[in-house]
């Protein structure tokens, strides 16, 4: 899906749980997720905690979108 | 590495000794929580556990394999475990293949689910690469399992779901007896009825290749089918498009194949093997709340989804970066499907499709989320 979202010439980032997978359907801007029933959220942490979480992470993609890749990329923490 | 491991299989008459169990091919089969009878998505989360002889399909696979060969003990993993705790999975499943010392493993077959499949290539990948035991396991050729392991197991082609089981027993069962009748050194993929590993092995052929290679343009020259001897790669890849200059404004949607839904699912896109996907306003959408919301899909455990649809598709923090200037604006409708066993072709189709829409609406920038 993302590889079509992107044909159609609109930059896409994938927000994924299982990175290699996304890696092999052929996404160029990944960010990785938490846990695949949760993939934006963590159920342990309080309301608080777990929106600032998911904000982490939508930010983090946001950052993806504006970035210029030559190459399929996986925004992870160690680089940001 | 297999000599001898047939000989002593046979005997049991007047009462000379039955065969020597010790000297029966050994096997370990891997299983998911599933497979591995321990439960559904709620047992997802187990970590590896080691149990004695066959479980599940195991059965069947042992009692077809006779007196060659014996199934010693199963390796169960939930995948959602597998797939979230990879280090810890893989090495805790390496001290168990360590300690029984199998001659083979056996995986799966994994049909076309995503984790599952992932979870029997990774092992069959340390199973190769680090003990260098050879593995048989069965998938549908659109699991990305198959494309990322291809190499390291032998695995027959099934169908799209378990109800294929039927099929991909006898002929994982035809593999491993071919594999024991050749002390281990298969032929090829055509010839055993495996799929492509993508591995080049030198043989000696009739004629030379200078030969050979004539032979073939002659037949291209007319027309005619031909095989390659070296079929090239299909990549399909597609080139990055420029990132996103003026991100405060900006439109922005969210996709998802986590299948987020108005409660109720009222378009019925199917838990598993999707035929649709929906397309859903969110005109005036703060926040998705368990009243409203819930996720169709049936391929992880819904609880957490269903009780905050926001920890898959994120329209809660989409809406306060819109409200901070962050993004120009949240596009007004999210597009979703279920990712579970969903074939390439029509979640192409659909994305094809989605992004038709989300152009015409002036969407210029994409966050897709997958669970």
């Amino acid at each position: 899906m993302v590889k079509e979202i992107e044909r159609a010439g609109i930059p896409v980032v994938h927000v994924a749980t299982v990175v290699p997978i996304s890696m092999t359907v052929g996404a160029n801007r990944i960010v990785p997720a938490v846990a695949i029933p949760h993939p934006l959220g963590q159920p342990d942490l309080g309301e608080t905690e777990e929106k600032q979480l998911r904000k982490d992470i939508v930010e983090k993609a946001l950052i993806a979108l504006q970035t210029d890749i030559n190459e399929q990329t996986v925004f992870s923490d160690d680089k940001e | 590495m297999l000599e001898g491991k047939k000989t002593a299989i046979l005997g049991d008459r007047d009462g000379i000794p039955g065969p020597d169990m010790s000297n029966k091919l050994k096997i370990v089969h891997y299983l998911n929580q599933f497979f591995g009878q321990i439960g559904g998505e709620d047992k997802a989360g187990i970590p590896p556990r080691r149990e004695d002889g066959p479980i599940g399909p195991g059965a069947a696979l042992n009692n077809s394999l006779g007196e060659d060969a014996e199934i010693v003990n199963t390796i169960i993993c939930g995948d959602t475990f597998f797939n979230e705790n990879l280090e810890e999975s893989k090495s805790e499943i390496k001290k168990m293949l360590k300690a029984i010392n199998p001659d083979l493993l056996i995986a799966g077959p994994a049909f076309n689910a995503g984790r599952y499949g992932v979870a029997c290539g990774t092992v069959a990948e340390i199973a190769k690469t680090e003990l260098g035991i050879d593995v048989v396991s069965g998938i549908y050729p659109e699991n990305p399992g198959y494309e990322m392991f291809k190499q390291y197991a032998y695995f027959v082609e099934t169908s799209d779901s378990a109800a294929g089981m039927r099929s991909a027993i006898p002929d994982m069962i035809k593999i491993v007896k071919s594999y024991i009748d050749k002390n281990g050194e298969l032929g090829s993929p055509e010839e055993e009825g495996y799929m492509p590993r993508g591995i080049r092995k030198n043989i000696f052929a009739e004629e030379r290749g200078a030969a050979r290679a004539i032979k073939m343009m002659l037949k291209k020259l007319e027309g005619e089918d031909f095989e390659t001897e070296y079929p090239m790669p299909v990549f399909d890849r597609v080139d990055p498009v420029d990132p996103i200059k003026d991100m405060p404004k900006t439109k922005v949607a969210l996709v998802t194949s986590g299948g987020i839904v108005p409660k109720g699912n009222p378009d019925h896109i199917e838990s598993s093997s999707a035929s649709k996907y929906g397309e859903y306003s969110l005109e005036g959408v703060m926040d998705l709340d368990e009243e409203n919301y819930e996720t169709a899909h049936g391929g992880y455990d819904p609880v957490c989804a269903n009780k905050d649809a926001d920890r898959v598709l994120p329209v809660d923090v989409m809406r306060d970066l819109e409200k901070e200037g962050v993004i120009g604006e949240l596009h007004n409708k999210f597009y979703t499907t279920v990712g579970n066993g969903t074939s390439v072709a029509n979640a192409k189709a659909y994305a094809q499709e989605i992004a038709e829409n989300l152009l015409a609406d002036g969407v210029q920038a994409v966050i897709l989320t997958s669970t």
